[in-house]
């Protein structure tokens, strides 16, 4: 396929991931402050940090009250990851790459992009209730994302955007770990206090993982909570099985064996995959979680301009033999 | 609650109308389809216009208005009462159609080799060759199949006695076709009841003729022909239409970035490295189309292209410099053309045309300036023309003031008082002025979607159909026998 198409498609997938992220985060965040004393109500400044636009938000705004973060994280279209920024995106990639998605999925695209830009309109609507707002938003994800399944061919349209999905999902899943591991161990007088767990549980509930968790891990401790987020390899949301998802993604991409590399791209997922599968949380630990966390989120950055090279730039392929050895 | 809305004291208005006849009774091919239309409350029919205008927002067949920030999208508006044409009138219109497109071809053919109609002295060389749409650059290129205008969109108009005329040729880049299409597409699917017993021909193959067209004129190598459409981009005004042809014939859309040329071959930048591309479908205009050639700032172009043109190894659809056949002062010697060309009579007639770069009709242009609609021969979308009867006296005295200092620039045709045809207003039926562009595919045989857009001028009382000044659009019905 077209290179271009091909990053259309990707990023397409990726901010479509995005607004369901952020929608997900924002909607816990904000049912966990409905029950809150004082102390919770400073809980808005982390959920930007997760987003990774803390600096942006502080250089326009004067603090993180709930008003202040919902705005900025669904209205803001100056905020480039904004619900409305992320969806005017989704909408500009799909609208590229519109003769070679189906129909449906255009047109839901199309729907959603004017949803969001109606909502936003009246942003006091959004901030004295996201939960509408919120359902919503991951309604289109689930319905977007259900359409590429269903009706999509499964070939290597298909296997970019399930690519996109998944490395903005693994990328998203290490922030908001390494954010709230923070916020929540701030000592270790913390641990087990009655705050403790309701912050775990949201946390939980932010990937949509609360459920899977209880049933397969028991009650909730900091070092459960990391290796079901990290290395889980079942759960939709953690880092090891988003990533082993792109890693057949790619390598359906090139049509060759996921032991194998022929291009820099699979030779770099193929060695984050391996160093987390042969990993346990007690390795994470050690190595402390922030630097571990860091550490694969420099990776990821690293994979993502291979990709990038890889795929959409147009440069003719390095043949496979080159890398053999 | 308001009733129905009836015909019964619809306004003519001494107009044609196209639904309608001069008893105010409803042609024979139209009559199903006005009486469904009076069974059904005014409710209904303004909720089927709204859910037509929801379909065609959601699918995004809209344009953006940048006035503010956000970009306010608006649809191209769209009449949901059928416009219909007899099967006996459209094969007449259909074989005109062949005639006249067959004869610009061989013109066009003519122009860029051998130029016997300029020796022969049939059409004056001076205006071949200061045509803005003449190429020295195509001098001498024999394209596959010899065909120059393999897509053509000619403007039909109907004059208050019923006979069409045309009014141009879009030999080009003409556009519109996918709003044919879709506007039948959601007819379909909004108002479906109304097509019961009506044997309306059915144009849903129309991207494959078109597929199969471009494969016919791709350059001649072993395995199925690569052809990819070429687009300025999505922000253009047209994109919708380029998507939708794309998907619909299943080949790459691509944007000038996206292709390269290396000796002499054009190839498409893919995830799998290079591939070969024989045939582009260029949805941009062809001053864009090579820096190396034309338009040096050319952001859009690709450099070299036209050397792989000339080189026979890649086709261009339409062939560049077709838009010497366009030329609204050559259209006057189109009659003359088809007579030449073909030894036949034209079927279908031009509307009389006053050439200003010849003396008499300059004067005559001139002192009646206020009856005439004049032109600027390389205008289009309804803009650099001036409607005589419409305009003041001061506009009049202006352009009688552009006509002077360049006459070879403007032509004058008398006003065709258009058709008309019923569309839904506030309170009943009204009559509003339409045209009519069919599409003509030239392959190795031509080829004619039966059916085409109707553009309608929304606003009562205008003439001017143009999207970009308040004209909207009609399913068009050719009837089978």
């Amino acid at each position: 396929m077209l290179s271009s198409n091909a990053d259309s498609i990707f990023w397409m997938s990726r901010y479509l991931e995005r607004s369901g992220n952020i929608a997900r985060y924002l909607d816990v965040n904000w049912h966990m402050t409905l029950e809150a004393s004082d102390e919770y109500d400073t809980q808005w400044e982390p959920l930007i940090t997760t987003t990774g636009d803390i600096d942006d938000f502080a250089s326009r705004y004067d603090e993180a009250s709930r008003e202040s973060a919902i705005y900025f994280l669904t209205s803001d279209e100056d905020n480039p990851n904004s619900i409305i920024s992320c969806t005017k995106m989704l909408r500009l990639n799909a609208m590229r790459v519109r003769h070679i998605i189906p129909t449906e999925m255009w047109e839901n695209i199309n729907i959603f992009y004017h949803f969001i830009k109606n909502n936003v309109k009246r942003p006091k609507r959004i901030m004295n209730n996201p939960y509408d707002f919120c359902l919503e938003v991951k309604r289109y994800n689930t319905l977007i994302g259900g359409i590429a399944f269903d009706i999509m061919d499964h070939d290597e349209k298909w296997n970019f955007f399930n690519m996109g999905r998944f490395i903005e999902r693994s990328e998203s899943t290490t922030r908001i770990l390494d954010v709230k591991y923070h916020v929540l161990l701030p000592s270790p007088g913390h641990v087990g206090t009655v705050l403790d767990h309701v912050q775990w549980n949201a946390l939980l509930k932010a990937v949509d993982g609360l459920e899977s968790f209880r049933q397969r891990y028991g009650n909730t401790s900091p070092g459960k909570v990391a290796s079901f987020l990290l290395l889980d390899r079942l759960f939709p949301s953690s880092v090891l099985f988003c990533l082993n998802q792109a890693h057949e993604h790619l390598h359906a991409i090139s049509n060759t064996q996921t032991w194998e590399f022929s291009n820099i791209a699979e030779k770099q997922l193929g060695q984050l995959c391996n160093s987390l599968s042969y990993c346990t949380v007690d390795d994470v630990v050690e190595q402390g979680l922030h630097e571990f966390i860091d550490d694969i989120q420099i990776r990821i950055g690293k994979l993502q301009h291979a990709i990038t090279d890889t795929f959409f730039t147009g440069k003719p392929r390095i043949e496979k033999q080159q890398f053999w050895r | 609650m308001k009733g129905n809305y009836t015909f019964e004291d619809y306004q003519l208005q001494g107009f044609y109308d196209e639904n309608i006849d001069s008893t105010n009774a409803p042609r024979r091919s139209a009559k199903l389809l006005s009486r469904m239309l009076e069974t059904l409350t005014s409710e209904e029919l303004v909720a089927i216009q709204n859910s037509a205008d929801k379909s065609f927002f959601d699918l995004g067949i809209t344009f953006t208005v940048y006035a503010d920030e956000m970009g306010t999208e608006k649809i191209f508006p769209f009449d949901i009462i059928p416009r219909i044409i007899e099967a006996q009138e459209w094969e007449r219109l259909e074989r005109g159609l062949k005639q006249r497109i067959h004869a610009l071809n061989l013109f066009i053919d003519d122009i860029y080799n051998d130029q016997k109609i300029l020796d022969d002295g049939v059409v004056p060389r001076e205006l071949v060759e200061g045509s803005p749409g003449f190429f020295k650059e195509c001098m001498g290129i024999k394209p596959p199949q010899r065909v120059w205008c393999h897509i053509t969109g000619t403007d039909l108009v109907r004059d208050s006695d019923g006979t069409f005329y045309v009014l141009e040729d879009n030999l080009r880049c003409p556009s519109g076709a996918s709003y044919v299409l879709a506007n039948r597409q959601i007819l379909k699917r909004i108002f479906p009841q109304v097509f019961a017993r009506s044997k309306v021909r059915n144009i849903e193959d129309y991207p494959s003729l078109l597929l199969e067209m471009l494969y016919e004129v791709a350059p001649e190598r072993p395995g199925r022909p690569s052809v990819v459409l070429l687009t300025p981009g999505c922000f253009n005004s047209a994109y919708y239409e380029h998507v939708f042809l794309a998907q619909q014939m299943g080949i790459p859309l691509v944007e000038g970035t996206d292709l390269v040329v290396d000796e002499g071959y054009v190839y498409m930048r893919t995830t799998k490295g290079l591939e070969r591309v024989d045939v582009i479908y260029r949805r941009i205009n062809e001053d864009f189309l090579d820096p190396l050639v034309f338009n040096k700032d050319s952001l859009i172009g690709i450099p070299g292209v036209m050397d792989a043109y000339r080189k026979g190894n890649v086709t261009l659809v339409n062939a560049p410099g077709t838009g010497v056949a366009d030329d609204k002062a050559i259209y006057a010697y189109v009659p003359r053309i088809i007579r030449y060309y073909l030894d036949e009579e034209p079927i279908i007639p031009n509307v009389p045309t006053y050439l200003c770069s010849e003396h008499k009709d300059l004067e005559y242009v001139l002192d009646n300036i206020g009856e005439l609609v004049v032109k600027e021969v390389d205008g289009a979308g309804g803009y650099g023309m001036l409607i005589g009867p419409h305009s003041s006296k001061e506009m009049q005295d202006a352009f009688a003031q552009k006509i002077r200092e360049n006459p070879r620039s403007f032509v004058a045709q008398p006003i065709v008082s258009l058709s008309r045809c019923p569309v839904i207003v506030e309170d009943g039926f009204e009559g509003r002025h339409v045209d009519f562009r069919p599409y003509i595919l030239h392959g190795k045989e031509i080829k004619i979607m039966p059916g085409g857009l109707t553009r309608v001028a929304l606003k009562k009382g205008s003439i001017v159909v143009n999207s970009s000044q308040g004209g909207g659009s009609k399913d068009t019905w050719v009837l089978g026998r």
